[in-house]
């Protein structure tokens, strides 16, 4: 059984192919599906230019099977702005100079993002916690850090107050 | 780079899962987290003719207390480990473990089972375990059997499971009262594997060392215990000089490989430094 027929939903969209069973999900994404935001760093599983979600839980695309995507969930880059509207994660890295040449810079988002969403205020160690699995070799990570905080700030100004208990 | 080809499978129970093991034997391996796996079939290290994935087989992932042992499922992810308030507060070489096994990316698809079946003394887990004296719980056709982790490790990438056999659970036996236990790694960067790191877990009375379990990451082809560095502790009153003599025969006991990470003098350096800090910090839990 080396050719399997796999059913995943993208950025909201489903879609239904027939895939190799070695085809790693990065490829998938990239070639099958044209979504040319997910990036392609290294061949260790190091860098994190590859980070997507996968039914909630940033993965590195590389290092998983798409068929081990099938059911599932994914978010990648291009599903990040809503509705034309950046999400203040990609202001962020706009604001506040947090890429370069840009190559790591969907991955970091996808790591970001996930972050922000079990830690709406993380310190900036979190942070850099955080971001550890995804490597910039432009930006020395002070802009990219400050970028996931200007972000932090911008979703908690503009959440609706928590009512105390 | 691009894996090999192979037949890839999904079993949705254990019982499938062991029937696909019994169908194809030796052609099979068996894809947990992917995260050790997946990399080497990338660079073809490894190429199994088939792949069994586990990860469609639900009741597999879980932290609990049973028994008076911690019981980890083998499918838990190495994140849910950072999230266990169960590990972070009673069981501190783990907690100390999972903060440092590759980057919290890798840590959301990589697993406990995983991350110890295949037997890599590279990776943080066989340290830990070994220094708990933990259990392996392996399930075959016959049934499940309890592997003392002292007999599980038996060469590079070869553990004591049988071809046909799925390690679905870890037990971690409740360390006692005035006991502590901490994991030392360092790397060159988050994400690489160990220069060299230590697991330690003691027992106190007073300042005396009562029992002691030490063991070593990625210095050594099989993962190891330093069990001279053990007797240097066991039954003395803990000085610096017991400790640095811990660390001097913990460091003699290894057998480190020289590659980018370091040279085999410098490894051993650090595995003397690394056993001692962790020795250290295992005491001072202990007397907390």
């Amino acid at each position: 059984m080396s050719k399997h027929t796999i059913t995943v939903t993208v950025n909201g969209q489903a879609t239904t192919q027939e895939v190799d069973s070695r085809l790693l999900l990065v490829h998938f994404i990239r070639e099958d599906l044209s979504l040319t935001g997910t990036h392609i760093g290294c061949d260790t599983s190091s860098c994190g230019a590859c980070t997507v979600s996968m039914n909630g839980q940033t993965v590195k695309s590389c290092t998983v099977f798409a068929v081990q995507a099938n059911g599932a969930s994914l978010e990648t880059i291009e599903g990040v702005a809503q509705g034309g509207q950046l999400h203040p994660l990609q202001e962020g890295f706009w604001e506040k100079h947090g890429l370069q040449c840009g190559y790591c810079t969907p991955g970091m988002i996808m790591s970001a993002k996930h972050l922000l969403s079990k830690n709406a205020d993380p310190s900036e160690t979190e942070i850099r916690q955080a971001i550890s699995g995804n490597l910039c070799r432009c930006t020395g990570y002070n802009k990219i850090v400050e970028a996931v905080q200007y972000a932090a700030a911008k979703i908690n100004e503009t959440a609706p107050e928590e009512v105390p208990a | 780079m691009i894996p090999g080809e192979f037949d890839y499978y999904s079993p949705g129970t254990l019982a499938e899962a062991l029937s696909l093991l019994r169908q194809h034997g030796s052609d099979a391996k068996l894809l947990a987290g992917g995260q050790s796996l997946i990399p080497a079939m990338r660079f073809r290290l490894s190429m199994p003719a088939v792949l069994i994935d586990l990860n469609g087989i639900e009741g597999l992932e879980y932290v609990r207390e049973d028994n008076g042992h911690l019981a980890i499922g083998a499918m838990t992810r190495e994140s849910a480990l950072e999230d266990s308030s169960l590990v972070q507060n009673r069981f501190h070489v783990l907690a100390d473990a999972a903060r440092v096994i590759a980057d919290p990316v890798v840590r959301n698809r990589a697993t406990v089972g995983g991350n110890i079946a295949h037997a890599d003394p590279a990776n943080d887990h066989p340290a830990v375990m070994l220094a708990y004296n933990a259990e392996v719980i392996a399930l075959g056709p016959n049934g499940t059997r309890a592997i003392p982790i002292d007999r599980f490790f038996v060469d590079l990438f070869q553990s004591d499971l049988a071809e046909n056999e799925i390690l679905t659970e870890i037990r971690i036996p409740q360390p006692g009262a005035n006991s502590g236990g901490a994991y030392v790694k360092m790397e060159r960067k988050v994400g690489d594997y160990a220069i060299a790191a230590a697991a330690v877990q003691l027992t106190l009375n007073g300042d005396t060392c009562t029992s002691a379990r030490i063991a070593l990451t990625n210095v050594n082809p099989v993962p190891m215990r330093a069990t001279n560095a053990e007797q240097t502790l066991v039954g003395q009153v803990i000085t610096d000089e017991v400790i640095e003599a811990a660390g001097v025969a913990a460091a003699a006991a290894c057998d480190p490989s020289p590659d980018l990470r370091g040279s085999i003098a410098y490894k051993r350096d650090m595995t003397r430094v690394l056993t001692k800090r962790a020795i250290r910090q295992a005491m001072e839990r202990a007397k907390s």
